[in-house]
This record gives structure tokens, C-alpha cells and sequence, in this order.
């Protein structure tokens, strides 16, 4: 394969000349000699195009391709149409990196503005952000949002994915700001638990819907109890499903955060994904990273700006309520796309059939001897089960193509998306079955 | 540039009107709100917060910078005056009546100038 010059001798000698030296090695006169030393030099000869063609196959052969997925816990395999990939790979988008320069950036810069406008009629918030990097950081982002000089505590349920856990847990580290977990009854965020936390110190409540175990939470009862000890409230949501739920607007969250890989990512290896952010109006000089706002030009055309700057760490420092300053917009980019194509028509078909198929998955897998549901709550497209053996259950899964659940301690956590088929799921209850009742 | 009589002003430019030796209320001079240019938010202080000579407790913003306003004089936040959220312009149009804070329970002044004094000083920038 022919290698990448990014230079032609012709145009170093130019250059050279301009500077008025004669040969690289005065260029990089002013590197100390012990370090040039140290660049290693390419000893491979090269492939051909075939060769390396033949490498890359073989290295992806080595992939695992399951024919069903049935493991999520915050990442989920829903069909991709193909127009989503089509349209975001798009070359002027994969070339285009942070829009400082609005001028040069007004394509990026009202992709992000829509993706914006999406994530608000979602959550049915004031003001979104152009996205940070993933559920994890958009909670942990969201709580450092809402800490006060008298308020620096954290309330989380226990049933928030445990990386978000993890992350927001560092973020406190950082901040001063104590993060407690709520404890649960019965797979959900116990009320009676939370209104004893709810104390004079805290800031925020972070609730996740559908929780980590798939559970339906009553958001809006443990939002009004912290409204009432004025504590703010977040709502960490998994969007496909407020097409069916309330939006974070109707429970009264101050602030929806959450991640938009469910929005045509595929599941990849775990990433990247987006997370998102959406707030109410006064609470917009504290939303992290970059915004979007539309304004006119000199001419008075409609034109897109980063707005709202001075929260952002290169104007206000070290006093900057967040050092947040990327985020992946492709993959927000990639989300907006999915949703311009779907419509809310088409997601709330999409969540629909996840609903009836998870809830068709569980009726079968419970006739299994040994198998029934942990949690007796309401749940969304996730839900675990008591099983005896999660490991062998998993294995025996895998030998015919297919994903299982995440095995639990005793159990096992389920998913189930649009793409599984009625055949594919009768297919893995059986399996489970004979792993099940053979013992 | 307007500098009102009968204010005392900090080397930050922050005004003092005190109402009585315990209690003041506490702006930005004409000199400072010039220097920003137009504000578009005043992030203000919360009632209870106690502050400190020479401490930053509430800040405020222009289109392209954020500035710190330090407490002339130490004592406990009584009233912040909430118009500025939804008009942060008063302080450009009128500074001396576009209050930020009242303290109360003054315990410490800083270094404070009188009217003239700080005329003074502004020759000296």
C-alpha cells in the first residue's frame, strides 16, 4: 500500500527555503539531541492492499456475531435503519470538529442546534446542551449542577446503573459532594428510605427510570417528597421510553439526563455513546458544555452560534461549575438522525414492541420450573429473574449465537428489543429450559 | 463617570451605603459596570450566606467574561435583590441604585474610601 507523505520533498525544500535553512535537522535544532533519537522508525516492509485486506478479515472473523441479544443494562441492540449510518457518515460531518468559529461551522452548529430542539421536545425541558460523553457522565454532570453553598449532598438511588454510580461517586470526589444512595424495597427506590435522607444538606435526587433492574419507578411521588424538602430533582431516563412515560416535564424534574444509544448506536463495544442533558429555564446558566442558540446574521438570515459561553470553563476558569468542554456529537448527531427518521410515531412503535416482547419473554421464561420474576413492580424492556446457574444458563446461550442476560448473583437481567423475533425467544426459553430443568 | 457622594467604595469597586454601623447595602461603582461593558447576568448571593472582607460572593457576567465581586465588608447576607436576574442591565443603566446585597450584622469593614478619596484613586488606574 502506498504510504501517507504529507509532504513532497519539493514542498519541504520550499519551506525550508522560506525559513531560510537548509536542511530539517536545523528545523528541529532546538529539540535536545536525546530525544530525536528516540522516534522509532517503521521496520514493517508494508502490505498490499490485498494483504491488509485479508489481516483486517481474519482479525474480524474473531468477532463474536450473536443472532439475538438479550443482555442491555444501559446498552441495547435495536435495528439500525440503514438511512441513520448513510446520512451521519456524511464526509462534511465526520470532518468537522468543535464549531468555535460559527462562521466556518453553520452545518454542525444547526445539527446540534436540532439535535437540541429533539432532546427538548423529548424531556419536555426549557434548554438542552449539545450532549456529553455518556448516561454516566450526564448524571454525575447533573448533580454537580445542582449544589449550593449549604447543600452538598447527593441523593442517588441504589438502583442507577452502577458505572453512573461509579462515575458520580468520582465526581464528588472532586467537589466535596457527598453522594448516598437510597436504598431499595422490592427493586425499587424505597420512599420511606428516601424521606428520611431527605435532609437539610441535600442538594439533588437522582432517580433512574427505568431503574437499573428495569423497574418502573413512581418518579413522581419521590419528586414531589424532595420538592417538598427543597431538593432538586433529576430525572436519568432511557428516552425510547418517554415515548410511552411521562416526560421529565410532567413529573417536575428540574433537570433529564440520560444517554441517546438506544437513537441508532450500534452497541459496538460499549461506545461511544451520548449522553444528553436537559434542564428548566433557570437552570440554564448552570447547564455543562456546549449550547447551540440561533440568532440572525448581519443580514438578518437565520444563523447558528455556541451561546451562553461565559459558564464554560475558557471563560470562567477555575470557577467553573464544570471542565466539560467535548462531547461526542457524532454520536449525537447519529441520535438526531434516528429520530428525524422515526418520528415519534415510530418510536412509540418501537417501544411498544419492546414492552410486549420483554413482557412475552418473562410470561415464558417463568413457566420454566426454578424461574420467576425477582421484583414484583412494573418494568419497561428489562427485568431480572431468579435462575439457578446464570453462568451455565449464559453458556448454553452462547453456544447457539445468543446473547444472554447479564447473570446477577442468583439471577439474571434481561433485555429484549424490537429485533428479537417471536421464534428467536421461544428458542432461548427453550434453552433455558433445558439447563434449568435438567438439574 | 458618576462617583455619588456619601458612598464609601472598595479598591475592587464594589459601594458601600451603610444604613447604620450594623447594616449596608452593597453595589458596583459607575467605574466598574463601565469597565465590564453590558452585563448579561448577575449570579447573586443567596439570603443567610455569610461573607467575608475580600471574599468573592456573587459574580457577574458580560457577553464575553465573567467577574468576581468581592464583599467590602464582612457580615450575613439579609436581601439580595432578585430584579438584577431578570434585568442584569439596571447595574449598566443606574449602578448606585441597582443594589446587589444587604448585610447585616457587619462584624468588619475593609478598606474602604470616601467619595473623594476614590475619585483619587481612579486617577491613579
Amino acid at each position: 500500500m502506498s504510504q501517507y507523505h504529507p509532504h513532497t520533498p519539493e514542498e519541504t525544500r520550499e519551506m525550508l527555503t522560506f525559513l531560510g535553512l537548509n536542511t530539517l535537522d536545523e528545523l528541529f535544532g532546538d529539540v535536545p539531541q536525546s530525544v530525536r533519537g528516540s522516534v522509532p522508525k517503521a521496520e514493517h516492509p508494508g502490505l498490499t492492499q490485498m494483504e491488509t485486506l485479508r489481516e483486517m478479515q481474519a482479525l474480524a472473523a474473531e468477532n463474536t456475531q450473536y443472532t439475538l441479544t438479550l443482555r442491555g443494562a444501559g446498552c441495547y441492540d435495536h435495528f439500525i435503519p440503514p438511512i441513520v449510518p448513510q446520512l451521519a457518515n456524511k464526509k462534511e460531518f465526520l470532518s468537522a470538529y468543535t464549531p468555535y468559529q460559527a462562521e466556518l461551522s453553520q452545518g454542525v452548529l444547526q445539527a446540534i442546534f436540532e439535535y437540541q430542539t429533539l432532546i427538548c421536545e423529548l424531556t419536555g425541558m426549557d434548554a438542552s446542551n449539545a450532549g456529553v460523553y455518556d448516561f454516566a457522565t450526564a448524571a454525575a454532570e447533573a448533580a454537580m449542577m445542582c449544589r449550593e453553598r449549604s447543600r452538598s449532598v447527593a441523593l442517588v438511588s441504589q438502583a442507577v446503573h452502577p458505572d453512573t454510580l461509579a462515575v458520580m461517586n468520582t465526581y464528588g470526589f472532586g467537589t466535596d459532594t457527598q453522594v448516598r444512595t437510597v436504598p431499595l424495597k422490592d427493586g425499587r427506590t424505597d420512599p420511606a428510605a428516601l424521606r428520611e435522607m431527605l435532609r437539610e444538606d441535600v442538594a439533588s435526587l437522582t432517580i433512574q427510570q427505568p431503574n437499573y433492574f428495569g423497574q418502573l419507578e413512581d418518579v413522581a411521588a419521590l419528586f414531589q417528597a424532595a420538592k417538598e424538602a427543597g431538593v432538586k430533582c433529576i430525572l436519568a431516563v432511557n428516552p425510547l421510553s418517554l415515548s410511552l412515560l411521562p416526560s421529565g416535564a410532567e413529573v417536575k424534574a428540574d433537570i433529564v439526563c440520560g444517554d441517546v444509544q438506544p437513537f441508532g448506536l450500534p452497541m459496538m463495544y460499549g461506545g461511544p455513546h451520548a449522553g444528553f442533558m436537559a434542564c428548566t429555564k433557570d437552570m440554564i446558566r448552570r447547564l455543562p458544555g456546549r449550547i447551540a442558540g440561533q440568532t440572525a446574521d448581519a443580514d438578518g438570515r437565520r444563523a447558528f452560534v455556541l451561546t451562553l459561553q461565559a459558564r464554560e470553563q475558557h471563560i470562567r476558569r477555575e470557577k467553573a461549575s464544570s471542565n466539560i468542554c467535548t462531547n461526542h456529537a457524532h454520536s449525537a448527531l447519529t441520535a438526531s438522525i434516528y429520530l428525524t427518521y422515526m418520528g415519534l410515531q415510530g418510536i412509540t412503535a418501537v417501544a411498544e414492541s419492546c414492552v410486549s416482547k420483554a413482557h412475552y419473554f418473562a410470561q415464558e421464561l417463568c413457566k420454566i420450573k426454578s424461574v420467576n420474576l425477582r421484583y414484583n413492580g412494573e418494568f419497561f424492556h428489562e427485568f431480572v429473574t431468579d435462575l439457578p446457574n446464570p453462568a451455565r444458563v449464559e453458556a448454553a446461550l452462547h453456544e447457539y449465537g445468543i446473547l444472554s442476560g447479564l447473570p446477577l448473583d442468583g439471577g439474571m437481567l434481561w433485555a429484549v428489543t424490537e429485533k428479537a423475533s417471536k421464534a428467536q425467544l421461544d428458542r432461548a426459553v427453550k434453552l433455558v429450559r433445558e439447563v434449568c430443568e435438567g438439574e | 463617570m458618576e462617583i455619588k457622594q456619601g458612598l464609601w467604595y472598595a479598591k475592587t469597586h464594589e459601594w458601600v451605603e451603610f444604613i447604620d454601623d450594623m447594616t449596608a447595602a452593597v453595589g458596583l461603582s459607575d467605574y466598574a459596570q463601565h469597565e465590564l461593558g453590558d452585563l448579561v447576568f448577575v449570579n447573586l448571593p443567596q439570603a443567610g450566606d455569610t461573607i467575608a472582607v475580600g471574599k468573592m460572593f456573587a459574580d457577574v457576567e458580560s457577553v464575553k467574561a465573567v467577574s468576581d465581586i468581592y464583599a467590602p465588608v464582612a457580615g450575613t447576607v439579609s436581601e439580595v435583590n432578585e430584579t438584577l436576574l431578570d434585568a442584569p442591565e439596571a447595574i449598566n443603566q443606574s449602578p448606585y441604585e441597582a443594589w446587589i446585597a444587604k448585610v447585616e450584622g457587619i462584624t468588619a469593614r475593609g478598606e474602604l474610601m470616601d467619595a473623594d478619596a476614590y475619585a483619587a484613586y481612579l486617577d491613579t488606574l
